[in-house]
């Protein structure tokens, strides 16, 4: 195929033409960086006629043109009436685990609450001194037996779900994605400069920003301190070695204690910056797809 | 993937991924009340059979040394009803049934002339407290050998003279730690702490050494409804540490 490349002229407006300048198998072409793959730009040649080039601007001459840089902006933001940009964010294992994960915390804080409640103390029992009274109505279980019953069968679909995100992100290298790393600590303090002073927003070069990496990978950090320091409370004699580098077998409940209050932090920050963020951020978690990121598309 | 996706075909795989989530709904079950507790059981019951399976028998209780007892006086009593059932203590036997060679009533001085075991171990309770204290008697694998029990069998079965009742899976009652317990402090037990005897089971919950013993039954089957006073209530049955 010799054709010169003249022809792709016909997409309608805004479309720039070095974008998407041939169908499908021309994979090393400039516009699109790593090989172009199944599905997508199928509809876009398949539109045989020209619409009219002229920008509406120049069309309806009754009114007030906007700004000439606006309208570029807009064309380029809105590429074509019909397609969207959108970028791949989440596999299914990640969604799908954040959703179980979600569930299960909600129910193993609360039923944990309640567990808490039947001796809130880290000390002895006579005498027995009380450190807070953890209102009922935020727990769950009805007693201590029945949280009990909540929390020994919500802990396995947390662990199941945390084991299957673990091995995903290692073994896929999903985890460069999220995992915070030395690069990212020069970031940290311009993003929260930015949330927290309201100085100017740092460039978004790529899906996370490093005080999100931070944010994430410290969580999941207390997530498998929860489930190392549970299971020393659950089996202290057969995994009495695991106690050793916690502490001890009392340091397991202070520390299991407060890896619940390190998600109980995060998690009204989560949900704040996903307010924020919009409908497209909190739909990406659901369908995958994130449409418009305010980040650069990665090579796919 | 390019960036770019016609919106009919994006609507499309947005939808399609969505749907790949729809399992998670599935966890809604535990929002309908009749479907909670059927699933809260299994769930429990998940739990104590994972437990059966990760218990090894030469996993010993960690054990204390004698400066580091909590003292009598400070060892909690945790009864569900009574402090002292009344019990005769001359009079007092243990009634061995079930799958045992010689079954029958054993007096507290037979129970004493096998080997005594002395230790200080943590006793744990299901509520988050612990403490170390020091326990006396003879092992429960002794005992059964003694009285020809078949240690083949599933359970022990226990029953209380203050209406308290508890099982045993084998495994646990061959463990060397568990104890048919007639001292602690190197006394012998007092009314509060299940005087004539009572278990002392390191690699259980506090609720499973059941005090005021009067009954021992060596089975393969437990009555339904009849496990553990606690159990019965929502308790985790296998309770192991």
């Amino acid at each position: 195929m010799d054709e010169p490349k003249e022809e792709p002229k016909v997409k309608p407006e805004g479309e720039s033409a070095s974008e998407e300048s041939s169908p499908a198998p021309a994979a090393a072409s400039p516009g699109s960086p790593g090989g172009v793959s199944e599905g997508a730009p199928e509809a876009a040649p398949a539109q045989p006629e020209p619409a009219p080039l002229t920008p509406p601007l120049a069309r309806e001459s009754t009114e007030p043109p906007p700004p000439l840089a606006a309208a570029v902006d807009a064309a380029v933001a809105e590429p074509c009436a019909d397609e969207v940009y959108a970028v791949r964010e989440h596999p299914w294992v990640v969604r799908f685990c954040h959703w179980l994960n979600a569930v299960s915390l909600f129910v193993l804080t609360a039923s944990g609450l309640r567990i808490f409640r039947a001796f809130p103390s880290f000390g002895p029992k006579l005498p027995q001194k009380n450190l807070v009274d953890i209102p009922k109505a935020l727990t769950l279980g009805g007693w201590l037996g029945g949280a009990l019953r909540w929390h020994f069968t919500f802990m396995w679909i947390f662990v199941g779900a945390g084991i299957a995100y673990l091995a995903y992100e290692l073994l896929s290298g999903h985890y460069r994605t999220v995992l915070f790393m030395a690069r990212d600590v020069r970031g940290v303090w311009p993003m929260v400069r930015h949330y927290f002073l309201f100085g100017p927003e740092p460039p978004a070069t790529e899906q996370y920003n490093p005080l999100q990496k931070l944010a994430y990978t410290l969580t999941v950090m207390l997530g498998v301190v929860s489930v190392l320091t549970g299971l020393v409370m659950y089996k202290p004699i057969q995994f009495s070695w695991l106690a050793w580098p916690m502490g001890g077998f009392h340091l397991a409940r202070v520390w299991h204690f407060l890896a619940m209050c390190g998600f109980l932090a995060f998690i009204p920050g989560h949900l704040i910056m996903v307010i924020l963020h919009g409908w497209n951020n909190f739909a990406s978690m659901l369908t995958g797809w994130k449409r418009d990121p305010e980040y650069p598309a990665p090579p796919s | 993937m390019e960036p770019r996706i016609a919106r009919g075909a994006f609507k499309r795989l947005s939808r399609r991924e969505l749907l790949k989530l729809s399992p998670v709904a599935l966890m809604g079950a535990f929002a309908i009340p009749s479907l909670r507790n059927p699933l809260l059981t299994r769930g429990v019951a998940f739990s104590d059979w994972a437990s059966g399976v990760l218990f090894r028998r030469e996993h010993l209780a960690t054990t204390f040394s004698d400066s580091e007892l909590t003292p009598l006086e400070r060892f909690p009593l945790n009864t569900y009803d009574d402090d002292d059932p009344g019990i005769d203590l001359d009079a007092w036997t243990l009634t061995v049934a079930g799958l045992v060679a010689r079954p029958g009533e054993y007096t507290l001085e037979q129970i004493r002339s096998l080997p005594r075991i002395t230790q200080n171990t943590r006793h744990v309770c299901v509520e988050g407290w612990d403490v170390i204290g020091q326990f006396g008697g003879t092992r429960i694998a002794d005992f059964l050998r003694w009285v020809g029990a078949d240690t083949m069998a599933r359970f022990l079965a226990f029953e209380c003279a203050d209406d308290y009742y508890e099982s045993l899976d084998m495994a646990t009652a061959l463990h060397p730690n568990s104890l048919l317990c007639y001292e602690m402090y190197g006394q012998p037990l007092e009314r509060g702490h299940g005087a004539p005897l009572r278990l002392s089971l390191p690699a259980k919950l506090g609720y499973k050494s059941a005090k005021y013993l009067t009954q021992l039954e060596v089975t393969n089957a437990l009555k339904p409804g009849h496990r553990g006073y606690w159990v019965d209530q929502g308790y985790s049955w296998f309770a192991g540490l």
